[in-house]
């Protein structure tokens, strides 16, 4: 049986594939490029930040080169890159059927995402961007760039999300396996399904606002400027209803895939199944009222902060089931220590400090001296992006034998992940000392007492730059080069692994039969 | 300890009374944040050693018999104490965080105010004596200030790190912080709220001065250009040394120039407005049947954005000032009205007649005016900038 990588051949053959893996290696190329062009723009950053005077660029030059890398980083990569590489690729596997439930759909949301880079990345021939990712009015109504381009392409890149997002519920409520019941769907389909629903909820309202954005610029409409009537902080409870739940689904589906291969490379069930898959499901729901902690100091009554911060409280216990059900997860289990792995152990320290430093900025008296300084934007490095770019490296090392049928080379793989690992929390640790400091976020020059904090912060970024670049080297290696895969190298008991590798077009030979669940590590690996 | 603490974790200064208080909670979070992170990284190392495949003969248990979604990896009891001890550990940051925020935010009543105003990319600062200045906030020791604060253009956000303070700053909005200085000394302000190509320049010093420093240095100080817009850099104002003038003087001038006083009698006459005599921290009725007091921040709201909290029994007519008062003018005018609360309201008074272009309204005479300050003012007449 060919694979679904030979059994057509040609450039058409791909782009007009309605494959759900050719679909997911096309996004992994375009998110790839747009991790890329993002973290040239953070090292633009850093090393603009290594002096405290303007050095590099003029200060208008530097706010255009942290806009783009928030806006590349956050819309083009983080929040599409787990669903649409490892979700297209592997949701329709693990439910055993042959493909997502609208295949053509599907590969319209890869267009629409495309269009919507083109667009945002267009933005940057017309002038650039300078509002920060936030787009906060009546700033960004009135700032002399092309806001309202770069506002447009985010629009569009939202409607590929709700595509994306729609496809996977109908595929999980449609297309299951017969036996295949909710509660024996791999905790990974239950992460990737809570955060299309928030994607399906949440993202129309970021669509809205930004497009009032993009109108107030084009044409003065004055919705978010006083002078006009209108209402500057009206903006920020419309952009943070979304872009609070949008940190969710960036962390979710990173969730889904720290439960796989902490399962699988302990050989073991889960500590709690149902834990794991309901506080997905919690945080998808709770994550929906506590934008507010974003607002403390911008002028919000004093209920509303004790409400919000009381709610952010609640939604950090969900996290916090999940990270005690992984850690005992590990015991009694065989640990097999890869490099998933290490980035599984990176991931929970960065995920434990970034999310108890979460809690420490929804304390409302706390949060007044960090908000907008350099504390919070440690914080959500630690985070969104130490947790998702963590579990995107985990994944492809995990599910590379799958998707390719060869094998990474493990030495590699573990230096690469101890540079990522070590490079981050050395870029970001000195920032939360910096915002303790007291240095505001957003600087292009800074007071020369936090210098020292600056060229440590880019000295980590350079090691976490190195590892990227490791990582990117012996992976395309081992595209060609590795050694060949079998079906089931890691001997996990989830059902994407029953498929020959790679798979073929329809992923099985025959129709799966479910006969265990997905963590039945006591039964054998084949019947 | 709390030094160690304060140095080991960088931390400015603790300038404002509330500072120690708000770093005290800081030490037990953060603390705490960095005993949980180590302590859940240590479990997992532990247990990615222990239990490792091939760990030697009996170190490896046999898998769980059980189903995968069999309960019960953990007893329930420890599942519960470890939810609930968290959630009783957050509850508890929440709670003094609260309670410390509900401090920041309520200024005791005794405050002196001053007025600020932000705009790309500077600060400026207006005082109740009438003087103002650019990128240096004077505040006394030992005294709670208050700052009412707008901005110009875009939202800005005043923050000074040694008081552990910060409120945004925001067009068509008054919003209000409060602090007090221990000692005098200089601390930084920066602007925290994304405000364009000079954000990061927008950065201001707030000088704290022993009382009869602070006195001698606010007498001193040249009110900034009252009746233009604040232009420039310029740092203090650049004119002849002139008799300082009360800021309520100030507010007197600006209120008549502006044309305030056309349809607000200032001595309890009925008019188109409500009258000012007596105004100041009164109870009024609103048109929506609320009640509101008339206290600085509701008679700045009011100049922004008449027809949101109307008076009862008078026409939605003002036209909003936002844009056309600069915030040093915008003080000057509450001063103004604060110094007529003691006026006596007129109620029985036959109402002015609707006035036509040129009409003189009365002006009372303010106590503790300069010498030759105008008795009345007719619109359009007085000068220009002093």
């Amino acid at each position: 049986m060919t694979s679904y990588l030979t059994e057509t051949t040609g450039i058409k053959s791909w782009l007009l594939t309605k494959d759900h893996k050719r679909i997911a290696l096309l996004f992994m190329v375009a998110t790839a490029a747009a991790l890329m062009l993002g973290g040239v723009f953070a090292m633009v950053i850093r090393f603009e930040l290594i002096g405290p005077g303007p050095d590099l660029m003029a200060q208008l030059t530097y706010n255009r080169m942290f806009t783009h890398h928030g806006v590349v980083m956050v819309f083009l990569f983080m929040v599409p890159v787990i669903p649409t590489v490892f979700g297209n690729f592997f949701l329709p596997m693990m439910i055993g059927a042959p493909d997502v439930a609208f295949p053509r759909l599907n590969l319209a949301s890869f267009y629409v995402y495309c269009a919507g880079a083109v667009i945002v990345l267009a933005s940057l021939w017309f002038g650039g961007v300078d509002t920060g990712w936030t787009f906060y009015t009546p700033y960004s109504t009135t700032s002399p760039t092309s806001v309202a381009v770069a506002a447009f392409g985010v629009f569009v890149v939202g409607v590929s999300s709700i595509l994306t997002g729609l496809n996977f519920i109908v595929t999980v409520h449609t297309l299951r396996a017969r036996n295949l019941r909710w509660m024996m769907m791999p905790l990974f389909v239950w992460a990737i399904y809570a955060t299309a629903i928030i994607q399906v909820i949440a993202t129309p309202v970021l669509g809205m606002s930004l497009l009032l954005v993009a109108l107030d610029h084009a044409w003065g409409l004055g919705i978010f400027d006083p002078s006009m009537g209108g209402d500057p902080v009206l903006f920020q409870h419309l952009f943070w209803f979304y872009s609070h739940p949008a940190v969710y689904i960036m962390i979710v589906p990173a969730m889904g895939v720290v439960s796989e291969v902490v399962c699988t490379f302990s050989h073991n069930r889960p500590s709690s199944y149902r834990a794991i898959a309901f506080s997905s499901l919690g945080i998808a729901f709770i994550g929906f009222v506590t934008w507010g902690h974003h607002m403390f100091v911008a002028g919000m009554s004093v209920v509303d902060v004790g409400i919000f911060g009381i709610l952010s409280m609640i939604v950090a216990i969900f996290s916090a089931i999940k990270v005690f059900t992984w850690t005992i997860t590990l015991k009694h289990g065989r640990i097999r220590f890869t490099t998933p792995m290490l980035y599984f152990f990176g991931f929970m320290f960065l995920f434990v400090f970034g999310g108890m430093t979460g809690v420490a900025v929804a304390t409302s008296s706390l949060d007044v001296h960090w908000t907008d300084t350099y504390f919070v934007v440690a914080h959500f490095h630690f985070i969104m992006v130490g947790g998702t770019l963590t579990m995107y490296l985990a994944a492809i090392h995990y599910w590379f034998p799958k998707m390719f049928g060869r094998m990474y080379p493990e030495r590699w793989g573990l230096i690469g992940a101890a540079g990522v690992i070590l490079g981050f929390i050395f870029t970001f640790t000195p920032q939360f000392l910096l915002g303790n400091a007291g240095m505001p976020r957003r600087y292009a020059t800074y007071p020369a007492e936090y210098q020292w904090l600056n060229v440590a912060s880019t000295a980590g970024a350079t090691i976490l730059a190195m590892g990227l670049l490791v990582n990117l080297g012996y992976l395309i290696w081992a595209l060609f080069k590795g050694p060949r895969a079998e079906r089931n190298p890691w001997g996990s008991r989830s059902y994407e692994w029953l498929a020959p590798t790679p798979p073929p077009v329809h992923n099985f030979e025959a129709p799966l039969e479910i006969t265990r669940g997905p963590y039945d590590y006591h039964l054998p690996e084949h019947e | 300890m709390n030094e160690l603490l304060r140095r080991l974790l960088l931390l400015p200064p603790q300038a404002s009374t509330i500072a120690r208080d708000i770093d005290y909670l800081h030490y037990f979070v953060i603390i705490t944040t960095m005993a949980g992170a180590a302590g859940v990284a240590a479990l997992s190392l532990y247990y990615i050693v222990r239990y490792r495949e091939g760990a030697g003969h009996g170190m490896n248990p046999p898998p769980d018999p059980r189903p995968y979604h069999a309960p019960g990896g953990v007893s329930l009891w420890l599942e519960l104490s470890l939810i609930g001890g968290l959630l009783a550990l957050f509850v508890t940051w929440w709670i003094i965080g609260f309670c410390q925020f509900i401090r920041i935010v309520e200024p005791p009543s005794d405050s002196m105010t001053i007025y600020v105003m932000g705009k790309q990319w500077m600060w400026s600062f207006a005082y109740p004596h009438g003087g103002g200045s650019v990128g240096v906030l004077y505040v006394p020791t030992g005294r709670p200030v208050k700052l009412l604060m707008t901005s110009r253009d875009v939202i800005h956000s005043f923050y000074a790190p040694d008081f552990r303070l910060k409120t945004d700053v925001v067009p068509g909005r008054t919003t209000q912080l409060w602090f007090e200085v221990k000692e005098p000394g200089r601390h930084p302000i920066y602007c925290a709220e994304m405000c364009g190509a000079g954000h990061s320049v927008m950065r201001a010093e707030v000088i704290a001065l022993a009382d009869a420093d602070y006195e001698r240095t606010i007498e001193g100080l040249a009110p900034l250009a009252i009746a233009g817009p604040v232009q420039g850099q310029a740092i203090p104002f650049e004119a002849e040394p002139q008799a300082p003038l009360s800021l309520a003087a100030m507010g007197q001038r600006v209120a008549a120039e502006a044309g305030c006083l056309r349809c607000h009698t200032v001595d309890g006459t009925p008019h188109i407005g409500p009258t000012w005599a007596g105004l100041y921290d009164a109870v009024i009725p609103l048109a929506d049947g609320t009640q509101v007091r008339a206290d600085d921040a509701y008679l700045t709201r009011s100049m922004m954005d008449p027809a949101a909290e109307l008076h009862r029994g008078f026409l939605a007519v003002m036209p909003s000032y936002q844009g056309l008062l600069t915030a040093p003018q915008l003080g000057a005018i509450v001063e103004y009205i604060h110094a007529l609360r003691d006026v006596h309201r007129d109620e029985g008074a036959a109402p002015l007649p609707v006035p036509v272009p040129g009409l003189v309204p009365l002006v009372t005479p303010l106590e503790g005016a300069a010498p030759g300050e105008p008795r009345a003012v007719t619109p359009g007449s007085a000068g220009g900038p002093p």
